[in-house]
């Protein structure tokens, strides 16, 4: 299977067929059973710290520290992403946290919870997202901000995963989905914004 | 420069740590309550026999140290699995070893803060009046706290990732740390007793060795048990 750069791909399949688990192998977050990987020429063991400075991950679980503040959660991310702290204001503002920047997470709700893992993301701009089901818990503006954060970075050249449990929900946004079971890729069809492009049952080449 | 910038990462996970810590006070004030409580029932045990006390005082201010330290270690852990944040902390493209040097200092800074409290109280309780140096004394508790700390960091992240972390972290940790608990324990009792410096010498290179071996071996391991 191969993502080409600029290209947005859904990845959908029954429970279990391993959608969440190919995204944390990409993310360096499980180590592969079988086969290899690369990204942007990275492979996934060898280079994992390379890996990880490409891609940004945005996991079921929001990942954050409840006894922080939304602004704090992000200067610790800013810190140890080695990037400049000055883009935490407006990305909070950009996800609707502005209001918000100073209160504990642990008094967030589960949307935006999501909200803040998003500015994260954004804040890092990676090459590669991966959103593990990005449109659950959020609201329509929510779901609308999950649309622009994947269209900005395909714009910028970026490339996005997302898995869905309804291929409808990435609609307009989506370039081919990838139907997964059993860990292995059983189908493609084309998104709605763009054709097919490719997809193999080989390890990912340089 | 990697360098530097791995430094400023090291500095972020002592920030956070210790800044969580701060607002939820929970964690702080357990892990003091139990240490001033370890020294009150050794207290009550040993009776009004003054000599006694003195002559148990090391020993129970360093198990009061080592029970009120792995609650530490197991909350330093606790704050990552919390908030299911422990994954993208391993997710930044930071290597393994920036993870334990901020734990590791700021647990080191967590176990330095109780015993601000219950050394006093073990002075006071246990009638200690002459210690052959405060400065030789407060180089012994920090030794003893450098391996005591830099093994406990190591374990709780192995333990971290199993349901029974709280058990499994002292049948690891507590084997392991018999040479820097006897080592600490001897060289404070001989300070505590009035001995010269001299007489602890012996007990502090076993500490230093202690330190120096085990801290390192933490510092390369720690990329293997913490890996995913």
């Amino acid at each position: 299977m191969e993502v080409e750069r600029g290209e947005v791909v859904g990845i959908v399949g029954h429970n279990g067929s391993g959608k969440s688990t190919l995204l944390r192998v990409i993310a360096t977050a499980l180590r592969p059973s079988a086969g290899e990987g690369w990204v942007f020429g990275n492979h996934l063991l060898r280079d994992a710290i390379e890996v990880r400075r490409h891609v940004g991950f945005l996991a079921h679980a929001p990942g954050l520290y409840e006894d922080l503040t939304a602004t704090e959660n992000l200067i610790f991310a800013a810190r140890m992403l080695g990037i400049s702290e000055d883009g935490i204001a407006p990305v909070l503002d950009r996800v609707g946290l502005g209001h918000a920047r100073n209160e504990r997470v642990r008094g967030f709700s589960a949307g935006m919870q999501r909200r803040l893992a998003l500015a994260r993301l954004m804040m890092a701009n990676p090459g590669l997202l991966l959103m593990d089901e990005p449109y659950n818990n959020f609201d329509p503006q929510g779901i609308e901000l999950v649309n622009e954060v994947i269209q900005d970075s395909r714009r910028a050249g970026g490339s996005a995963l997302v898995v869905l449990h309804d291929r409808r929900q990435g609609e307009g946004v989506l370039d081919r989905v990838v139907e997964l079971g059993r860990g292995a890729v059983i189908g493609t069809s084309a998104g709605s914004s763009k054709p097919l492009t490719l997809v193999s049952a080989g390890g990912m080449p340089h | 420069m990697p360098l530097a910038q791995d430094l400023r990462r090291v500095r972020a996970i002592i920030w956070k740590d210790l800044t969580t810590e701060r607002r939820s006070k929970a964690g702080f004030n357990a892990v003091a309550f139990l240490g001033v409580l370890i020294l009150l029932l050794f207290g009550f045990a040993l009776g009004p026999d003054a000599e006694a006390l003195r002559n148990a005082a090391a020993g129970a201010l360093w198990l009061a140290i080592l029970f009120s330290g792995v609650l530490a270690f197991n909350r330093s852990y606790q704050l990552e699995l919390d908030g299911a944040a422990l994954e993208p902390l391993l997710l930044y493209p930071a290597p393994r070893w920036t993870i334990f040097a901020g734990k590791f200092a700021a647990n080191l800074l967590f176990v330095l803060l109780v015993e601000a409290i219950v050394v006093p109280v073990a002075i006071i309780l246990f009638q200690v009046k002459s210690v052959a140096g405060w400065l030789p004394a407060g180089g012994v508790l920090l030794l003893g706290s450098i391996g005591f700390v830099g093994l406990g960091t190591f374990y709780a992240s192995m333990a971290s990732r199993s349901r029974a972390r709280e058990v499994l972290l002292p049948l690891l940790l507590f084997p392991m740390l018999v040479p820097v608990l006897l080592a600490s324990a001897e060289a404070s009792s001989a300070l505590l007793a009035g001995n010269p410096m001299q007489d602890a010498g012996a007990w502090v290179k076993l500490l230093i060795a202690f330190d120096v071996i085990f801290v390192v071996a933490s510092f390369f391991a720690f990329d293997h048990v913490i890996e995913v």
